[in-house]
């Protein structure tokens, strides 16, 4: 008899994780914003290529598991519900092993007026309270990702194509995937981030990665001075990507050409096409106020914190336990 | 011809790269949030023995080894290869000293091992993770060194050379963990 039925966190992690929680509120607290929660099913589901939602059914319609709160989120912002935040357990298909659970906390929040470098300041805030336990002096630092590709590769990640990209690859001797598809120039960007860009970052401090190339814009405005870029970023602790944000885009029907355009790749890719959320869009159209907003995995940075090599230590039970 | 997706990747699936079979010791998926997601792997090829490092696009496909365990009893070694019969068929397979490197002081007559076989042919032979066997050699009783913590080398009937306390004497049977060659008990008639 194996003790598969105890928890995979320890007790003393789990008091360390509901600290966290409790730190978490009383930041949002004092600075006025409301705590929401929203539907984790939904009829619809995000487009995105990379993610694949859950499916299940109900009075003969499917509804998806929502793999963040963002759609929800924004309708109610959209609705002029002021600054909200939200921990929800999410869900993604296809991810288990050591940074990855089936299911897992998101932070997510939304301030209005705030640009993505004032979001940035506040998440320094909210980590540093997180951290203030371990007595340590946190260091956050910031690079542009065409800065980041600069001063690692020396290439622009703006400009070159994916030939100069596959080329860079090789002259730094990084191994090529098997299956990379040569003219796919974000999956060279994708293999470079992980393979030279990541490892490049500070190993005990936490780095801000922002203005990602246009083609890698998600859900973030461009920006208006360069178009190459979108106002997207992302934050990691050493190599281990912590959380996502954008300064959201607004504009409604840019944001369904991208959902459209996500949904033709889905195609292409045999991937199912998936169901747009047409509320979301309604919403933009009735007006979401200018606003940035970012997603933390609360897992990781718990795992941060409590230096655990595995995501199984800080969550009660691992998903199939 | 099977084949495995790399969402199917882990420990301990049989693959074949390059024409070798090899064995996953690890899986780790790689995703950059809204990016492609890629698997970092690391694998034993059998063949060589060797540890290699290997990345995929996720969602490739992967040849098969067809590579099965079974479990077989050691018959003897004629110097050349080493013979092991399927106790339940009689089918005998002879194994190279290669597939052997790691397990071969390890096991004596009978001895049941579990034997890897690619296509049939025998890769790698893994002794049982603990074995009993008996002191061939050693010096006599306590007079070892105390400067090696109270322990001696003795010299096992299969070839094997385990530290064991002082007292151990010529023609004791022990238990051995095989895994971290270390001794780990008398055995009592």
């Amino acid at each position: 008899m194996t003790d598969n039925w105890k928890p995979a966190a320890s007790l003393e992690t789990l008091k360390i994780r509901a600290r966290v929680l409790q730190s978490i509120r009383a930041f949002f607290a004092a600075r006025d914003v409301l705590e929401v929660e929203t539907p984790i099913l939904s009829k619809s589901a995000i487009t995105d290529p990379q993610l694949e939602s859950f499916k299940t059914q109900f009075n003969q319609s499917d509804y998806y598991l929502h793999t963040s709160p963002e759609f929800y989120m924004k309708r109610l912002l959209a609705s002029g519900s002021g600054d909200v935040f939200q921990i929800a357990r999410v869900f993604r298909i296809d991810e288990q092993g050591r940074n990855h659970n089936p299911e897992f906390s998101m932070l997510e929040w939304y301030r209005l007026g705030l640009d993505h470098h004032a979001l940035m300041d506040e998440m320094e805030g909210l980590i540093k309270n997180i951290f203030s336990e371990k007595q340590e002096n946190i260091i956050f630092e910031r690079i542009s990702y065409q800065q980041a590709f600069q001063n690692k590769l020396g290439i622009d990640p703006l400009e070159s194509n994916a030939q100069q990209l596959e080329k860079c690859t090789r002259d730094n001797n990084i191994s090529i995937p098997q299956g990379m598809d040569i003219d796919d120039k974000d999956m060279w960007l994708d293999w470079l981030m992980i393979m030279s860009i990541g490892p490049s970052f500070s190993k005990n401090g936490f780095t801000f990665l922002y203005d990602y190339p246009a083609s890698q814009a998600a859900l973030a405005k461009l920006s208006e001075h360069d178009s190459r870029i979108a106002h997207r970023f992302e934050l990691f602790a050493g190599e281990l990507e912590i959380a996502n944000g954008f300064y959201e885009l607004t504009d409604a029907e840019e944001q369904a050409a991208r959902f459209m355009n996500e949904n033709k790749l889905r195609e292409q890719r045999g991937q199912k096409v998936m169901p747009i959320d047409l509320n979301l869009l309604k919403a933009l159209k009735a007006g979401m106020p200018e606003c940035s907003g970012v997603a933390i995995g609360l897992d990781r940075l718990l795992m941060v914190l409590t230096g655990a090599e595995h995501i199984r230590d800080v969550i009660t039970f691992e998903t199939g336990d | 011809m099977a084949s495995y997706s790399t969402n199917e990747f882990k420990g301990g699936l049989k693959l074949l790269l390059d024409g070798d079979p090899c064995s996953i010791i690890e899986n780790e998926l790689v995703k950059p949030g809204k990016g492609q997601a890629f698997n970092r792997v690391k694998l034993r090829n059998f063949k060589t023995g060797r540890v290699l490092e290997k990345t995929f696009k996720s969602g490739e496909s992967v040849e098969a080894a067809d590579v099965v365990d079974v479990d077989m009893e050691f018959s003897y070694n004629d110097g050349e290869f080493w013979y092991f019969m399927d106790p339940n068929t009689f089918e005998q397979v002879a194994a190279p000293d290669s597939a052997l490197v790691e397990s071969g002081k390890w096991i004596k007559a009978q001895e049941l091992c579990t034997v890897t076989l690619w296509d049939g042919v025998p890769l790698v032979v893994t002794p049982p993770n603990f074995v009993e066997l008996a002191v061939a050699e050693t010096d006599p009783g306590l007079k070892g060194d105390t400067a090696q913590g109270g322990t001696k080398p003795a010299t096992l009937e299969s070839g094997a050379v385990v530290k064991v306390p002082l007292f151990i004497e010529i023609g004791e049977v022990l238990k051995v963990d095989t895994r971290s060659g270390e001794y780990v008990s008398r055995v009592k008639d």
